[in-house]
């Protein structure tokens, strides 16, 4: 029989204050399962350990349970002071009875005698409990970055430096996200291409990545460390090869659609490049507005192409890649104007979105830099920009603030007053969030020298009236109406997660939060990791955020998937399911239960056989099982009923 | 007459209701000593067999604990135990037992007043019921 040690931890007075752990102590000493047990001020204080490893030694115990806060604080502690003397780390348990116990109720009375119980529960677990030891595997020494923006750029370019491959998966013709889209970036106004381009050269001359653009991820297999990827690419009807970027294509090319990269503030031909820095550099036909799929109607492109790089015939692939970590960095989408039918987009075109303002602004824009109204290229003499457009609005659109908007807004209204130094900015606000280094300097800056007019309060209505839109608002500083003329709207539309974010999430099987946002392991402590191990977490995939703050996620994302990389093996819990062979029917209901496809059975014997490195021990498979075949190790369904019964019989 | 105090079993899953149960502890929120907490890596590790073997062994109410719908830590495990609860249920009443002695919540590990709440709600029941009447499991369970 095991002979089992109990630690009791006072905690200073945290347990001993409503535990009387002397009675415990006293009362278990007749215990039959206990060989030995004392009771300690701070037994996670080295001399608390050094008790522990003494007495292991003393009284040749081949079992603890240490009675103290939980085990997600200590357990950790004490498996490897256990391990230190001598044991296995799975002969150490921790009873509970601080959080679950003396900080929970208030007589001395009950809360003793619940901590015996749960002391007992802990005991009987542990005479059952086998010796284990982490199950390795070998890692596959390269990652898999989704999404080609800045988050998903600088991950890669930190993976490929540190001497690792990177597979790179971006869903549009270019790398470059959102933020190749931007004409300057709050605080220090630099511009954004300017910064971002160098980037985005570094990844595609870098040996280490491997880019594949205008694809997606279509199925990802296996586990942490070894993971199989299928990639599907839309065919390549232009040979990016053989493009030698003549333009001869696009301006034969018959067919228009609204340029996606101006926001819809240009026009396009079917064959195209996204902007003049696209990487990789070459045209490319959109698919789905492009004639010369049918070749009796169009083929003009190819005719043109002196190159002979546009190949009509190409087909859909899929590439199959293997990696060892994987990052999201899927990016954010704007929240649907429609849906804030109040404020007319759509209606009137002089009412855009601060993306299209975004375009607007840039010097390689619709406009080339000047700022125009879309409807008759007027420049606009008073411009209100409304923040907060579907942000912090729980009953009817997000609950949550999209972060970046009064940044941009405030930059938005900065650098119009730079290009039309007599305009006149209206700012529409509910607060101005603007911490971060030089944020709030840079507002204060705004508002005192560029003559911002800055409301406070939220607008219920946009129409238009002669050629102005009127702004129906309130100021919540006077609690007055305003009633406002501009000869253009800018709404400073919330962010969501990208379109078709929730899909990859269930391919991939990771967690989504209410707002739809990819969830982090913890809030604090694991922000970049996934709770789905071997997935890190980069930019607005995870929530909104600005380019600062993406940058610093993506290379925290990417030194967790280096740890990760630079690992020989990866170790899992050996805490998994087990099959009685002798008691398997074969009857697989167990196979269809397992969420991780970790169970296959064996036709040839009969008889399922488990993956050890795909069980995550869930243990859902061990209740579904009629025979009683399945166990879990360490929590067998023996040890289930030996805790039950200590339940009951106290 | 001694006043009753009933004997509970908490089933917890240690992703969320175990967690919410420690944030209980953290913030000091008081409830009843009757529930003792057994930790399962997931609810759906909870076994029909073992919530009655629990009601044979004396225990007068199960709590069963998990992830609410669509944030389990395995995916679908809560999901599982949601259905098997229902099934149980119906054995219970089957069998004679008050199916209003096996409840199943979903507690994250956010929600530390929930817990507590859940618990003494759970609890005040039990006591409202009495004690588990005596059964002759025998018959039902000689087959195991």
């Amino acid at each position: 029989m095991k002979r089992i040690g109990v630690f009791v931890c006072h905690c200073g007075v945290n347990i001993k204050e409503t535990v009387d752990v002397e009675k415990v102590t006293v009362e278990l000493k007749k215990h039959p399962d206990i060989t030995h047990i004392e009771n300690y001020m701070f037994m996670c204080s080295d001399p608390g350990q050094n008790l522990l490893k003494n007495a292991i030694k003393e009284k040749k115990l081949d079992g603890v349970v240490v009675a103290a806060c939980s085990p997600t604080l200590h357990e950790s502690t004490f498996r490897n002071a256990v391990e230190e003397a001598g044991l296995n780390q799975y002969q150490c348990e921790i009873a509970n009875i601080r959080e679950q116990c003396s900080w929970v109720h208030k007589e001395m009375k009950d809360a003793t005698h619940k901590a015996k119980v749960i002391i007992q529960t802990a005991v009987a677990k542990l005479k059952l409990n086998e010796s284990l030891s982490a199950i390795s595997a070998p890692v596959t020494r390269r990652a898999l970055v989704v999404g080609g923006g800045i988050a998903g750029i600088q991950a890669a370019i930190d993976i490929a430096d540190a001497g690792y491959e990177v597979v790179m998966v971006e869903k549009k013709p270019s790398l470059g996200g959102h933020m190749i889209q931007l004409s300057e970036t709050f605080p220090t106004l630099d511009c954004s291409q300017c910064i971002l381009t160098p980037k985005m050269v570094q990844v595609s001359k870098d040996e280490n990545v491997k880019l594949h653009v205008n694809s997606e991820v279509e199925a990802v297999e296996g586990y942490i460390g070894n993971f199989k990827v299928k990639i599907k690419q839309k065919a390549q009807l232009v040979n990016p090869d053989l493009c030698n970027l003549c333009d001869d294509c696009s301006d034969i090319c018959p067919v228009l659609v609204p340029d996606e990269h101006e926001e819809g503030l240009a026009w396009r031909k079917s064959i195209f490049i996204p902007f003049p820095q696209a990487i990789p550099a070459t045209f490319t036909i959109d698919e789905d507005s492009c004639l010369g799929l049918d070749p009796i109607a169009c083929g003009k492109c190819k005719d043109v192409c002196e190159a002979e790089a546009i190949n009509y015939d190409a087909k859909t692939q899929i590439i199959e890649e293997e990696v060892g970590a994987i990052i999201i960095a899927t990016g954010y989408d704007l929240y649907p104007e429609e849906n804030l039918a109040e404020y007319g987009y759509g209606k009137y075109p002089d009412v855009i979105t601060s993306l299209q303002f975004e375009r607007i602004l840039s010097a390689t824009g619709p406009t080339n830099g000047e700022v125009r109204r879309p409807s008759d290229g007027k420049v606009p003499k008073e411009v209100a920009f409304i923040h907060c457009c579907g942000s912090r609005d729980p009953d009817r659109h997000l609950s949550y603030c999209s972060k970046i908007c009064c940044m941009y807004s405030s930059k938005h209204a900065k650098l119009y007053k730079h290009k039309v130094p007599d305009g006149q900015p209206y700012n529409f606000y509910i607060d101005i969030r603007s911490g971060g280094k030089q944020y709030d300097e840079f507002v204060q800056q705004a508002m005192e020298e560029e003559e911002l007019l800055m409301i406070r309060g939220k607008v219920a209505r946009i129409y238009k009236e002669n050629d102005k839109m009127i702004i129906h608002g309130v100021d919540t500083l006077s609690g007055k109406g305003v009633q406002l003329e501009a000869d253009m709207v800018v709404l400073a539309m919330g962010i969501i997660p990208s379109a078709g974010t929730d899909e990859f999430a269930q391919k991939l099987k990771l967690n989504t939060g209410e707002d739809g946002f990819m969830v982090e392991a913890h809030p604090k402590l694991r922000p970049v990791e996934s709770i789905q191990a071997g997935y890190f977490l980069a930019g607005t995939a995870q929530g909104p955020k600005d380019i600062p703050e993406t940058v610093s996620q993506a290379s925290g994302a990417a030194s967790k998937a280096l740890a990760l990389l630079s690992s020989d093996e990866i170790f899992h819990s050996p805490i998994i399911a087990t099959v009685d062979t002798d008691l398997c029917s074969g009857c697989g209901i167990c196979v269809a239960t397992c969420p991780y496809d970790a169970r296959e059975l064996n036709e040839a014997e009969g008889v399922v056989e488990v993956n050890d490195i795909l069980c995550e021990g869930c243990g859902a498979c061990i209740s579904a099982c009629p025979s009683n075949a399945c166990q879990q190790k360490n929590f067998t369904n023996r040890q289930l009923s030996e805790m039950i019964k200590i339940v009951a019989a106290n | 007459m001694e006043k009753f105090e009933p004997k509970i079993l908490c089933l917890l899953c240690k992703w969320c209701t175990y967690s919410g149960a420690d944030l209980a502890g953290t913030s000091r929120m008081k409830y009843p000593p009757n529930g003792i907490v057994v930790k399962t890596l997931c609810s759906s590790r909870v076994d029909a067999q073992h919530v009655m073997e629990a009601f044979q062994q004396g225990i007068d109410g199960v709590f069963i604990g998990g992830c609410h719908p669509g944030d389990c830590h395995y995916q679908t495990g809560n999901y599982k135990t949601r259905r098997r609860v229902i099934l149980l249920k119906k054995t219970m009443e089957q069998m004679g037992i008050n199916p209003e002695r096996l409840t199943l919540e979903w507690i994250s590990a956010s929600e530390g007043k929930r817990f507590a709440r859940k618990i003494k709600e759970f609890t005040s029941k039990i006591k409202d019921l009495g004690p588990l009447p005596e059964y002759d499991f025998t018959e039902s369970t000689e087959n195991k």
